[in-house]
């Protein structure tokens, strides 16, 4: 009984412990990302690595969700012949939630969890405190660019992921179930709103991506430095950035939309 | 010298790329080109009941879109509701005498607000106010009203 107790206390304190710590790690991030503009050289690689090579995934995926969502959407609607609408149900429902979600959870999967392998590894080989020896601070060197880099790619993606998606319904709507092109684009143009939908959508995606990069950094600089540590930071960053992007989308989506 | 240039070209394709993802998201998927608020002039009508009108709501002459509502209130003086409408600059010759009237696009459709022009010479100016309104029908209303009628009615014949 005791013992079980004092596990949760443990637990609790370690929690509340690793929040601190976290926001801790994200301050000091903050205060040096203005270093980072001078050397633009760590950013592009960065943005190469998380963003390029987050490209592929994330355009396929966009395209292949706006044909389902078209495919499985023109059921629906035509069971009350408004297949009309096809084109504003398609956009809307990227624009406003699949468009940043589920990019997000790509990119938590394909850029955060490399992130913090690469960070978990430095740190248990060493190299962290090597640079530190030789008087380079790790925070400016290596965590601040790659904050950045994914603070600036996750709205692109996100922004490609629902533009493709909107054409893959195009492709679906106008070529397979042979829809009018005129009223898909015409009807979502009537309807989905520059300020209330596409903004929002992309504060969405800043703010995933703002959180998912941190949860990757901090991982991994928080990672016990064994290859077994390295593992269990890599899965804790897929698991909290999925629960935090679904989350926070929920409150996003309430504080946004709920007036509507 | 040769790899570093080939990530900077890669990354300038994948950000051109997203800008380009989101220009076509507000031009081709949102009514950003659909409507610019400054090439519009603004008049309100006075109506007795707007129905479920919204601001954004279209405004059409003879079927075509030609404005939006911005906004809507309830006058505490007359206790009417005050739609203030934009209307694009190209349709700028509006008779005074038009008549505003609030439709339902097919049955179950939104409501937008429907101009009929007038005979008069002179035209609605920025800030003009449509003097002739009709409110929306409210089907509830107007189902309840039938009911009424065809009670009355068979009550009559009964007679």
């Amino acid at each position: 009984m005791i013992n079980s107790l004092q596990h949760l206390g443990a637990y609790t304190r370690n929690s509340f412990s690793k929040v601190g710590r976290g926001t801790g790690f994200l301050l000091q991030t903050l205060s040096y990302l203005f270093s980072v503009v001078a050397r633009p050289r760590l950013l592009m690689a960065q943005l190469y690595s998380v963003g390029v090579l987050s490209f592929l995934i994330i355009t396929i995926s966009g395209l292949f969700v706006g044909m389902v969502l078209a495919l499985q959407g023109y059921y629906t609607l035509s069971a009350f012949g408004a297949e009309a609408s096809l084109g504003v149900m398609v956009a809307a429902s990227l624009v406003r939630e699949l468009g940043p979600v589920v990019s997000a959870l790509l990119f938590a999967g394909r850029a955060g969890s490399a992130l913090t392998a690469e960070i978990g590894l430095m740190k248990a080989t060493e190299q962290l405190s090597g640079m530190e020896m030789m008087a380079i601070d790790p925070f400016k060197r290596i965590i601040a660019p790659r904050f950045l880099a994914g603070c600036i790619s996750m709205p692109l993606l996100a922004a490609l992921f629902s533009a493709i998606g909107t054409l893959g319904g195009y492709m679906v709507g106008s070529g397979l179930l042979g829809l009018d092109d005129g009223a898909y684009w015409s009807q979502m143009q009537a309807k989905i709103d520059f300020q209330d939908d596409i903004i929002n959508g992309v504060i969405k995606s800043i703010v995933f991506g703002f959180v998912i990069t941190w949860i990757a950094l901090f991982e991994g600089y928080d990672s016990v430095p064994t290859s077994e540590g390295v593992s269990r930071s890599t899965t804790r960053t897929v698991v909290n950035s999925a629960f935090s992007i679904l989350g926070l989308d929920f409150i996003l989506t309430a504080l946004m939309f709920g007036d509507h | 010298m040769q790899p570093s240039r080939n990530q900077d070209t890669l990354v300038g394709l994948f950000v051109a790329a997203g800008i380009a993802g989101l220009f076509f998201l507000s031009l081709k998927v949102s009514n950003l080109s659909a409507f610019s608020q400054d090439e519009s002039y603004t008049i309100t009508a006075r109506f007795e009941n707007t129905g479920g009108l919204k601001v954004r709501s279209a405004v059409s002459a003879a079927g075509v879109k030609i404005g939006q509502v911005s906004d809507i209130y309830f006058d505490t003086k007359t206790y009417q509701a005050v739609v203030t409408m934009h209307i694009n600059q190209q349709y700028n010759t509006l008779p005074d005498d038009t008549t505003a009237s609030i439709f339902t696009s097919g049955l179950l459709g939104e409501q937008y607000v429907n101009l009929e022009p007038g005979g008069s010479d002179s035209y609605l100016t920025d800030n003009g106010k449509i003097d002739i309104t009709q409110p929306a029908i409210i089907l509830e209303k107007a189902i309840g009203q039938f009911l009424f009628k065809a009670a009355e009615e068979k009550g009559e014949s009964k007679e």
